[in-house]
């Protein structure tokens, strides 16, 4: 960084005098700047986290005050790894975040090479597509509940309007084998507009002389897809993906809404299982473990991915 | 923390030994689940604040959510409850995690006898450890799971010829569990003026205790029993007998034979609607919400009849309802106790009945018009004699959960058999308890 | 792009485009559609099958979503005739409105805990962009980086300790709690934004102003506000959105008092089961100032959601 103007003319007057046009010097007013920031995230970020590890060597319970929590070593995280119950819930979120995020990235891609034909009206429909994102999940997820009862719901009654056949005779919240896709479809329909976003700016980024030389070259347009389109938006496309993970793997108050972790235990996604051990069966011990292992397994892929992410940036 | 509740223990003790006759006028808050027995006691309180000078404000919670929020509130140390209508179960969390103040001096004082109360439900609502005289709560709301059903569909002669014929006996109110599930299956499907019912609504919610609630009303008659010796938390052979198993089993096999499509998640509200709906021919519910059934415009008055939850090889009702206690963390602990002294007195209680909110008062019980005061009163007193709850203990939230979990698994989910659902039952309380250093 | 571009695509491929680009929108659309259609329907209709597209609108659902009812006999009712066109909708049911529902309330609280939080974050994180921006903060990287990683945790892992902390601190169910929660989880946002709207903005401003004998503080209020000012508001937005829509927290860390609209809506009956017209009503409330702040917004709308990682 070069010297700036300001600290040139300050180094050109006296100090006594610059301290008194300044007021303060800069390193004060950075710090005086920055302080109120850094100390709200160490209150009720880091403090809280440095809690929760500690927490979770403990067999602490919050809803028993009266009793001394004692120290336990290892053992939820034992308990906990070795829980297929808990594995069980692992499955149902690596199959919800392999699915949203498959069929995101395929519409959202082919939304975005769509709307980046620049048609007639495209800003506008780009806007309506985006809306459903910007919704409250909790309230869309609890409306969602109502599309899909199988009686009365509208999801059921297009269904069967195009595939013949009674509407009661499926049930998307309460089949073992067709809850998973019912929170996917949710998802899907709320975030393929984000995915759409980011392609859009890939594709926008793309020049246009590119393809100019591409045409000169007589590269087909298949090929150009291919050779251009695809490698220039991959970069992008990562990104997106990786919004998507972070927030599917934290996802809760959507599924929550609609099947609350049922039938059974078949969309109980991580989340929803860690609140019913943290705040309905109140193990705050053995949930901070949960919750440490959430962490750091989230934190863990995330870094690899960002790893791979940087390679592809620099090809 | 710890003194802070030790200290408000000790002072609501020592205020109750004399509560003053004309306190401040304070504003009191209950808090109870949102339904219709609720509303019938802001009707009956307005009498106390007329008396009293208080005022009364109520917060009322659906029921889903009910447990979720008051026991987040307990635990947070929280001051919005004055008083507290809390679920039968939480009596050990807030006896032994010093929730609710203990009433033992202030029933002394007052002359208030457990003894007026039908002995159930002060074992079910008031004491902790379980059947000691040790008092958190005053029996507020005597309830259990019971039946209702479409007494003109049975009453139809038609329907009345074709059961005869498919099932060799007379169309009437079931006698044991089994005839229950053989009329539910003989209605389920049927056009009943041109529409198609459903055999009844039974519970089957994963969330809070829905499941579990109607598991429990089949698996009691069979002779379920928590432990083999009470008090020994030895659940090997008891949770998991052969009669527990044939119980699930038959509740999985009405779950998938009698019930309405779509009907996976249901609970009190989903009952209610099905039976009002015209959908099913019978359901399950709280006697709490038969008062409000047979008040219905559409399906109420002559339309329906009830009757009390169908012995196997025993009697047996699932336990609902609630005592009223006294939040630890209240502020105004004194005009608190002077509302349930008010509330406790026979005349209250005779009213509380007659607006539609079941009294545990002899007073009220056994008084000779009772029985025929409301076409399910009989039945009431019927399911009182045999109720059974779930475990009462600190740790009943983690109790219910996983049962919760294996419940839905097996019925709804359709994953393993009834045994190994109910060995993996054992298997999870055996370990709470184990966390609690009770085994 | 010039029209005589070879890569500029064919009319025919537009229409395509456009065609499958409107479908997609329209079907989307939908499930939105729906949910303001059913807080007109009657709780009759709303339930009817097959569903109902025409039906005779009325505002039973709104008036259920702000009153409380009780039934009442038929003697009451002829002595008591409807006070106004909201008792007369209610009369059909035999009830009576007794007062207003908590509805109101809990949208006050969406409002004063969304307004509040934001207006701090904003507060807080246009200094700490600024100060990131302009000077040299030793290991600035990795401070932003952990206000950036602070989002990655679940929200429900995060709640465990803050339950404990705000039990001892008296902070649960209190405005003021829910308003420093939402400002932490928002100001790693904004910082972030911000961060990029004020390096777009030239240094050499304020060095001028500086040099006119301005102190660092009126140069930053009176020269780098005012230029920064899109970038703040619609900063601003994003956070207000979050908060306004967020559920684990509220749902775990209040109550009576200072519970937000999004715990509530799901939970509002009738007379037993979901009131859903009264549910969609509620829904319609709440998601139409979103809608139209997605519509003002929607330049900004990618810098917001990533980041300011994707700025076009």
């Amino acid at each position: 960084m070069t010297d700036s103007l300001a600290n040139q003319a300050a180094q050109a007057t006296p100090p006594r005098v610059a301290r008194k046009i300044r007021g303060f010097s800069d390193r004060a007013i950075a710090w005086i700047f920055v302080a109120p920031t850094i100390f709200l995230l160490l209150a009720i970020n880091i403090f809280p986290l440095i809690w929760t590890i500690q927490l979770s060597f403990t067999n602490f319970k919050a809803n028993r005050l009266n009793r001394e929590p004692e120290f336990i070593g290892l053992r939820n995280y034992e308990r906990i790894l070795t829980d297929s119950d808990i594995w069980l819930n692992m499955q149902a979120t690596a199959h919800f975040l392999f699915w949203t995020i498959t069929l995101q990235v395929l519409i959202g891609f082919a939304l975005a090479w769509l709307i980046h034909r620049n048609f007639k009206g495209s800003n506008f429909w780009t806007t309506v597509i985006v809306l459903p994102m910007m919704l409250s999940p909790a309230v869309v997820g609890n409306f969602w509940k109502f599309l899909y009862q199988p009686q009365i719901g509208l999801f059921n009654y297009i269904v069967t309007f195009f595939t013949g056949g009674e509407a009661s005779s499926f049930e998307m919240l309460g089949s073992v084998n067709l809850a998973p896709w019912s929170i996917v479809i949710v998802d899907t329909w709320m975030w393929t507009p984000f995915v759409m976003l980011i392609c859009l700016a890939g594709l926008r980024s793309i020049p246009d002389y590119i393809y100019e030389a591409a045409e000169v070259d007589r590269a087909s347009k298949l090929r150009q897809f291919f050779t251009i389109t695809i490698p220039m938006v991959l970069p992008f496309l990562m990104l997106a993906v990786l919004f998507r993970g972070i927030e599917n793997f934290k996802m809760f108050d959507l599924v929550v809404q609609l099947t609350g972790g049922g039938p059974g235990s078949t969309t109980e996604l991580t989340s929803i299982n860690l609140k019913r051990e943290a705040f309905e069966k109140w193990r705050t011990g053995y949930a901070s473990a949960y919750a440490i292992i959430l962490f750091v397994t989230v934190f863990g892929l995330a870094s690899i991915y960002v790893k791979a992410l940087n390679k592809v940036k620099e090809r | 923390m710890k003194r802070f509740n030790g200290a408000a223990i000790g002072a609501a003790l020592a205020c109750s030994v004399s509560v003053p006759t004309l306190a401040a006028a304070d504003d009191l808050t209950l808090c109870w689940a949102a339904w219709d027995p609720a509303n019938a006691l802001v009707e009956l309180s307005k009498e106390f604040e007329a008396q009293s000078g208080h005022t009364m404000n109520f917060e009322f919670i659906p029921w889903p959510n009910f447990a979720d929020r008051m026991l987040n509130e307990l635990n947070s140390g929280g001051k919005l409850c004055d008083l507290l209508i809390g679920d039968s179960q939480w009596i050990g969390g807030g006896a032994e995690n010093g929730h609710y103040v203990k009433l033992n001096d202030f029933f002394d004082s007052e002359g208030i006898s457990m003894d007026d109360f039908a002995p159930a439900t002060v074992y079910a609502y008031s004491t902790w450890p379980k059947g000691t005289p040790n008092y958190y709560a005053l029996p507020a709301m005597g309830d259990a799971n019971g039946w209702f059903y479409r007494k003109d569909w049975f009453a139809d002669p038609e329907i009345q010829a074709a059961f005869k014929e498919a099932k060799g006996r007379d169309l009437a109110e079931p006698k044991s569990q089994k005839e229950l599930l053989e009329i539910a299956q003989f209605f389920q499907g049927r056009e009943i003026d041109g529409k198609t019912v459903y055999g009844a609504s039974i519970f089957t919610e994963r969330g809070s205790e829905g499941i579990t609630m109607g598991i429990t009303s089949a698996l009691y008659p069979w002779g379920f029993k928590y432990e083999n010796t009470p008090g020994s938390y030895d659940m090997e052979g008891a949770v998991n007998s052969a009669e527990a198993v044939e119980a699930l089993e038959f509740y999985k096999e009405f779950y998938e034979t009698a019930t309405p499509p779509g009907y996976t998640n249901s609970y009190m509200g989903e009952s209610l609607d099905a039976f009002k709906s015209g959908q099913v021919a019978m359901a399950m519910n709280w006697f709490a919400f038969f008062p409000g059934l047979y008040a219905d415009p559409n399906t109420g008055g002559d339309k329906i009849d009830f009757f009390v939850n169908p012995p196997q090889n025993q009697a047996g009702s699932t336990l609902g309802g609630q005592g009223i206690s006294v939040v630890a963390y209240s502020e105004k602990q004194d005009a608190a106790l002077e509302y349930i002294k008010w509330f406790a007195n026979p005349e209250v209680q005779a009213k509380w009945w007659s607006l539609g909110g079941y009294s545990a008062h002899n007073s009220v019980l056994n008084d000779p018009g009772f029985v025929d005061s409301a076409p399910f009163a009989g039945d009431f007193l019927e399911a009182m004699g045999a109720v059974q709850d779930f475990w009462q203990e600190p740790a009943y939230a983690e109790l219910l959960l996983a049962m919760q979990k294996r419940m839905h698994d097996y019925v709804v989910a359709d994953q393993g058999t009834a045994k190994e659902a109910l060995d993996k039952l054992v298997e999870d309380w055996t370990e709470v308890f184990e966390d609690e250093g009770k085994l | 792009m010039s029209a005589y571009s070879i890569t500029e695509p064919s009319g025919r491929s537009k229409w395509f485009a456009g065609t499958l680009v409107i479908l997609y929108a329209l079907i989307t659309m939908i499930p939105l559609a729906w949910i303001m259609l059913t807080g007109f329907k009657s709780p009759a209709d709303a339930i009817s099958y097959p569903p109902k597209v025409l039906f005779e609108p009325t505002l039973e659902g709104y008036v259920n979503l702000f009153t409380t009812r009780t039934r009442q006999t038929q003697e009451f009712l002829e002595a008591n005739p409807p006070q106004n066109w909201a008792d007369e909708i209610v009369r059909d049911y035999d009830m009576v409105i007794v007062g207003p529902s908590k509805f109101g309330e809990r949208f006050l609280n969406s409002v004063i805990i969304g307004f509040g939080s934001t207006f701090l974050s904003i507060f807080l994180g246009t200094l700490a962009a600024y100060a990131f921006s302009r000077f040299k903060i030793p290991l600035a990287d990795d401070l932003l980086f952990f206000i950036l990683s602070t989002r990655m945790m679940p929200p429900i892992a995060v709640a465990i300790p803050i339950f404990l902390m705000y039990r001892n601190l008296g902070l649960s169910d209190t405005h003021l709690g829910m308003i420093l929660l939402y400002t932490a989880v928002n100001i790693s946002l904004a910082v972030w934004l911000l961060k990029g709207f004020i390096d777009e903005i030239p240094r050499e401003y304020e060095e001028a102003a500086l040099i006119d004998g301005y102190t660092r503080f009126q140069a930053f209020y009176k020269v780098v506000l005012p230029q920064a000012a899109t970038g703040i508001a619609s900063t601003a937005i994003f956070c207000l959105i979050f908060a306004w829509n967020e559920y684990a927290f509220a749902v775990l860390l209040t109550s009576a008092t200072a519970q937000t609209a999004p715990p509530f809506i799901p939970t509002i009956i009738g007379v037993g089961g979901l009131d859903w017209p009264a549910v969609a009503a509620g829904a319609t409330i709440f998601l139409l100032p979103v809608m139209i702040f997605t519509i003002l917004l929607r330049k900004h709308l990618l810098r917001g959601i990533t980041f300011g990682a994707v700025r076009k």
